[in-house]
């Protein structure tokens, strides 16, 4: 077939529907966090001191800051997803996230006596607490990749690492209502390596799961 | 901005809105350019050009739903043009995939070309291939150019069936070309 053929073949017919990808991000993060919650519930438990952890301000802070980050990632998310569209301003919001969640697990072990620092970092479940947020990540990071799959993703790593994230920091935040940890340095570690592993995941997963 | 931008760009919205005739220049001329773009960066695989505009214009119609009118027409077809030459390097086994120049976006409309070589896969072949919901839809709506009532009654199909088997059978006839590098 002649490439000229075949423009006369594609531009035939009846005008294409659009079909805006707004709705899919909305379904997948939508039906992926009712996912993620259902896992924690059923698996790991709704913290049982939640109604005194609710007059804390660090349960606000451990439950807006995740779920923050999981907005500005599905805002990459959806322009990564489309072929020549720039990061934007997500990226930043992001990187603002992070480093004032790092300055308040600085000022807060500073401002600790030596011999006290160490529980604040650890705390009692330092050893779980990262890969249940990756499991809680699960239902947004397959719904994420649903959504992407349907658009045109020309940089595939990418896109996949910005799914991951925005599973991740949703995971996280479902985590937070599980999770009695409420010390800033425990968050700011072990919290954001929860939240890296998804991402760490979705950059590799994408280029395979991601091409069209 | 260059006038060859404003004047795709006009030219896709037009045809996105349903002007079928703005559409068709839209792909005639972004063809002529795809062309001399890939002419003059696979010079070592200058029989593949053709088959890669072709399958370039497959994605693009396919993804037409992933332009975004604000944004410019010149980066998003570049970013496309890009990644199906960057997979069929990959595809070839070629080693310098992995580093593709980053050219500016404004490279694809710097030139024309509209001497149309031969494709080595014939899209009509493929097409034969692909299974009868998918076939008779495109056949009949997209080559014969009845409408899509019109075909849905010639072929007992739901019009919405139709419709469906039009879309679904050009992304597969995408993925069949990719397929048979």
């Amino acid at each position: 077939m002649k490439t000229d053929d075949l423009i006369t073949m594609l531009a035939k017919g009846p005008a294409p529907t659009a079909q805006p990808g707004t709705k899919r991000f909305a379904l997948a993060l939508g039906w992926g966090m009712f996912g993620a919650t259902l896992l924690m519930a059923l698996l790991l438990g709704v913290r049982a001191d939640l109604a005194g952890a609710l007059a804390m301000p660090m349960f606000w802070a451990k439950l807006s800051f995740p779920a923050a980050a999981a907005l500005a990632a599905l805002q990459l998310a959806r322009r990564l997803a489309r072929p020549g569209l720039r990061p934007g301003t997500a990226p930043l919001v992001l990187a603002a996230l992070l480093l004032s969640s790092w300055a308040g697990a600085a000022t807060t072990l500073l401002a600790a006596a030596p011999d006290a620092r160490a529980a604040l970092i650890f705390g009692d479940t330092w050893r779980t607490c990262p890969f249940n947020i990756a499991l809680l990540s699960l239902p947004v990071f397959i719904a994420m990749f649903w959504a992407i799959k349907g658009l045109a993703p020309t940089r595939p790593a990418l896109a996949g690492s910005s799914a991951g994230l925005t599973a991740g920091a949703a995971g996280a935040a479902v985590y937070a209502l599980h999770c009695p940890e409420m010390a800033a340095p425990f968050l700011g570690i072990w919290y954001v390596l929860g939240i890296a592993l998804p991402a760490l995941a979705g950059a590799l997963l994408g280029p395979m799961a991601l091409r069209w | 901005m260059s006038s060859s931008e404003e004047r795709l760009r006009d030219l896709l919205v037009r045809g996105l809105a349903g002007d079928g005739t703005a559409y068709h220049m839209f792909l005639k001329e972004l063809s002529a350019h795809l062309r001399a773009f890939f002419r003059r960066r696979l010079s070592n695989l200058s029989d593949e050009v053709e088959d890669l505009v072709q399958e370039s214009l497959l994605a693009i119609h396919n993804q037409r739903h992933t332009y975004d009118a604000t944004q410019p027409l010149t980066a998003w077809a570049h970013a496309i043009a890009r990644y199906k030459m960057v997979d069929l390097l990959r595809r070839r086994g070629v080693r310098e995939a992995l580093q593709v120049p980053l050219d500016e976006e404004s490279e694809l409309l710097a030139e024309t070309d509209s001497d149309a070589g031969n494709a080595r896969h014939d899209v009509m072949a493929l097409l034969a291939q692909l299974p009868e919901r998918q076939r008779l839809p495109i056949q009949h709506v997209k080559l014969e150019g009845l409408s899509v009532l019109e075909a849905a009654r010639l072929t007992g199909m739901s019009e919405s069936a139709i419709k469906v088997g039009v879309h679904r059978g050009l992304k597969a006839l995408a993925a069949t070309i990719r397929n048979k590098r």
